[in-house]
């Protein structure tokens, strides 16, 4: 089946700011596809690009198997977008702005629009201006989650939801995937991204740097290790891709790189085991380690 | 480290009232280097315009003569005072001056300084950048109180560059500060007026709307007060009445520049009064729920600029009819007055381009409209501009609404909406006028027809505000600058004896001069084929450009 989304060789400039610097994005139809990377990083501006908002200076970019930039209206009635910062006319009411955003989409599921309201617990009465950051939020949520569309771009949608109202969200989007929608998903909260997204793609300074399943990306990683054994450890040391070694008595912790996990446990079986916990690298750490990277780099040039 | 606590400590110290306005020195910094184009362009403009005038008397009026017919013409004339205010003395270059330019100068200081305070204040409060500031060390009224000080610094710039010029073209001091005094403190009555109304009212667009209203109505106390003898007690009850009323250049009455500068003061105090009665960010006039579902005709990109727009324009066209009705009433005194003076109608013929005094007043009653409708027009179109940096557009372009579709929806505000205005004033006047000289079927068609006649010079101006937005959008305030320079050659520059060449850079000044001159259709064609070619461009930039 063809991509929903694939670009590559992604480039925009604003003057002399270089925003996208060979941009590589594929998302498959039918998947939740995280899209993670630090603040500034390029990930609002490839999404306007997306949208058409904005012309790509340099790459290919396809959408919906057609080109955003010249198929931009009659693409856009097969998606969805909630901005990260929305913002609302004052003097229309959170009702009025779902209602216009779902009719100029091209239609509004409105059995679908009152459920989401009740479990987003929106007031679609107030106005613009009044409502909070959260509840702004949820007004475009609501908006593109009653919509009857393919796709959903949503970058950091969530952001300035409460635990309760994330969790809501992160249930209504697994029913939009099983609905066989495609989701876009920008965000920061790495627990939504581990919760929801099939695959994820990593970027940083305008460049993908990661991308795959989960699971693929922890390999790339490092596990920790704790461990208690039966003499004092030796040998560990010399091990390669074995790092924060750290040696008290009979105990030892340290992190392995995922592809030396079985030298690692070799050594520690052949002393002998006692008790044993291992911890799966979380995405926080990988991201984290992208994050680190990307300060260094930046520190360094 | 310990000169920092030390300066804490100090800061800490300061109780009371001072508390209130702390801050208020860096919110003043902060807002001339917001202002650092706007106020200096406004200042300068505004401040040589009478000068300028002034300068052109000597040329324009030679003789003593000429001068005597002057006074006892254009100054005895109610449908001039109407627009001008009362002509004390037009003997001499400052007097004329002062009656030629008072009026309309102390309407554009005083909007000038209320969009400055609704800037710095109420505006701040949309965008929610005042909760920002207001949460670091900002005392309560410092954020008015530097509002009300960039608009004061720059209403008595103007004032004192205008008094500095009107001296340096050779008038008497004392006229020349008289002058500058009045329009400066008329620039702080309103500064004071937008300093309540930016707590009255809950969106900056409502605040600047209040106060312009209130502009208007004094404007208009003062227009019929001065044209209506039997009831000139009604001048006095108008701040713009008042700043004729100083007489600079015309044995100026100093006590009046108290009255004004009390009234100001006054105003301000009720501002300072109603700040601390609401929270940031909120209105004394609170808002009301909306509805919880759209109504069905909330579908299309037009219908929501319908609701954004409508508000605007139903404001000024209930403007438009107003001045129109009061223009229209008082056309036909025009005539009684003059009786057959060779010289008075040479002279107005040279501002309303006809022989008849009537015809020549109402004439130049359309091209007074028609440029202020092309304010109107600027401010409809940049409404789109103004959506997009609040992001506001991207949502719309995310959706099936083409760009085209978004822009043209915005756009048919000031090219139709403009045409509704001048068909308003044109009704209104011509309706008035007609029934006074008991030929409504004759005059009303006359007048709606000059009116009408004046569109594609005000659809130039949307052209150029389009192409800003399409092409430029990052300088579409300089659209303004446009549609003022336009609005300033016309009004001033025949008077001030300006070349034909820079005459005809304002397109207003191709339109015949309806009903009396003859009606030639090429100037309005060129005209609307010029600004079909602008309004074009300018979508097609929008087309192609970058979004946000």
């Amino acid at each position: 089946m063809e991509n929903a989304i694939s670009v590559s060789g992604l480039r925009k400039s604003f003057g002399s700011t270089v925003a996208l610097d060979g941009l590589d994005l594929s998302v498959a139809t039918g998947e939740v596809h995280g899209f993670l990377g630090p603040n500034g990083s390029g990930k609002s501006t490839t999404i306007r690009v997306l949208l058409g908002l904005m012309r790509a200076d340099k790459g290919t970019v396809r959408l919906l198997g057609g080109d955003p930039w010249r198929d931009a209206a009659s693409l856009h009635r097969r998606l969805a977008y909630v901005p990260g910062d929305v913002s609302l006319w004052p003097n229309l009411s959170g009702g009025e702005v779902i209602d216009l955003l779902g009719r100029l989409r091209g239609g509004l599921d409105q059995r679908r629009r009152k459920e989401l309201i009740e479990r987003f617990d929106l007031d679609p009465k107030k106005k613009g201006r009044t409502y909070s950051k959260g509840n702004r939020q949820k007004v475009a949520i609501v908006a593109a989650l009653a919509s009857n569309v393919e796709l959903l771009l949503l970058d950091e949608p969530t952001s300035g939801l409460d635990p309760l109202m994330e969790a809501t969200f992160q249930y209504a989007i697994q029913e939009e995937r099983e609905q066989g929608r495609t989701v876009l998903l920008s965000s920061h909260i790495l627990a939504e991204v581990e919760a929801l997204c099939d695959r994820v793609s990593i970027i940083r300074n305008g460049r993908t740097v990661e991308t795959g399943t989960l699971a693929d990306l922890r390999h790339l990683t490092r596990t920790s290790i704790s461990a208690e054994l039966a003499g004092h450890p030796n040998g560990l040391s010399k091990l390669e891709n074995v790092h924060d070694l750290r040696i008290e008595g009979n105990r030892v912790q340290f992190d392995v790189e995922t592809h030396s996990l079985d030298e690692a446990l070799r050594s520690l079986t052949s002393i002998g085991v006692r008790s044993l916990t291992s911890q799966p690298p979380t995405l926080e750490e990988l991201f984290l380690r992208h994050y680190t990277e990307d300060a260094k780099a930046g520190s360094a040039s | 480290m310990t000169r920092t606590l030390e300066r804490q400590g100090a800061a800490h110290a300061v109780s009371g009232r001072g508390d209130h306005l702390a801050g208020t020195g860096h919110l003043v910094r902060l807002a001339l280097r917001r202002d650092r184009v706007v106020l200096p362009i406004w200042v300068v403009v505004l401040g040589v315009m009478a000068s300028a005038g002034a300068g052109s008397y000597e040329a324009l009026y030679p003789t003593q003569a000429e001068r005597a017919a002057l006074t006892a013409t254009m100054g005895a004339n109610p449908s001039l005072t109407l627009l001008y205010g009362p002509a004390f003395d037009l003997s001499t270059a400052g007097g004329f001056a002062a009656w030629r330019y008072g009026a309309i100068l102390s309407l554009f200081v005083a909007l000038a300084c209320i969009f400055t305070v609704t800037r710095h204040t109420r505006q701040e409060e949309d965008t929610g950048r005042q909760e920002l500031l207001s949460s670091t060390v900002v005392g309560r009224y410092a954020a008015l109180t530097a509002a009300v000080l960039v608009a004061a610094l720059g209403a008595v710039l103007t004032g004192v560059l205008m008094a500095v010029s009107l001296i340096g073209v050779g008038l008497p001091a004392t006229g020349s500060f008289a002058f500058g005094g009045s329009m400066a403190l008329t620039g702080l009555v309103f500064t004071g007026v937008a300093a309540i109304t930016a707590q009255v009212a809950e969106y900056s667009r409502t605040a600047n709307g209040i106060a312009s209203a209130v502009l208007g109505v004094t404007f208009l106390i003062r227009a019929v007060g001065d044209a209506a003898v039997d009831a000139s007690w009604l001048s006095w009850l108008s701040p713009i009445g008042w700043a004729t009323q100083v007489r600079a250049f015309a044995d100026e009455r100093w006590w009046v520049l108290g009255l004004l500068a009390v009234t100001a003061l006054a105003l301000g105090a009720i501002g300072y009064r109603l700040l601390p009665m609401r929270d940031v960010g909120m209105s004394l006039i609170p808002a009301r729920p909306g509805p919880p579902q759209a109504a069905s005709g909330l579908r299309t990109p037009f219908a929501l600029a319908w609701r954004l727009q409508r508000g605007v324009l139903l404001g000024w066209a209930v403007g438009f009819a107003v001045f129109g009705a009061l223009f229209g009433s008082l056309a036909a005194g025009v005539g009684d007055l003059l009786g057959d003076s060779a010289q008075a109608q040479q002279m107005m013929a040279r501002l309303g381009g006809s022989q008849s005094m009537v015809d020549a007043f109402l004439a130049s009653m359309a091209g007074i409209m028609a440029m202020i409708a092309s304010l109107y027009v600027v401010q409809a179109t940049l409404r789109l501009r103004a959506e997009e940096t609040a992001m506001r557009v991207e949502p719309l372009l995310a959706t099936r609404v083409s760009r085209l579709g978004l822009a043209a929806s915005h756009l048919v505000f000031p090219l139709a909406g403009s045409a509704a205005l001048l068909a308003v004033a044109g009704f209104a006047t011509g309706l008035l006028h007609g029934l006074r000289v008991n030929d409504l079927g004759g005059q009303l068609p006359a007048v709606l027809g000059a009116a009408m006649a004046q569109l594609p010079a005000v659809w130039l101006v949307a052209g150029v505000t389009a192409v800003l937005l399409g092409l430029l959008p990052k300088l579409t305030t300089a659209a303004w600058a446009v549609a003022t320079l336009f609005l300033l050659i016309s009004m001033f520059g025949p008077v001030a004896n300006m070349s034909q060449a820079v005459l005809n850079v304002s397109p207003f000044q191709h339109i015949p001069k309806l009903p009396s001159a003859e009606f030639t259709a090429t100037p309005l064609v060129w005209l609307t084929a010029l600004a079909v070619v602008l309004v074009g461009v300018g979508l097609a930039g929008f087309r192609r450009r970058d979004i946000g």
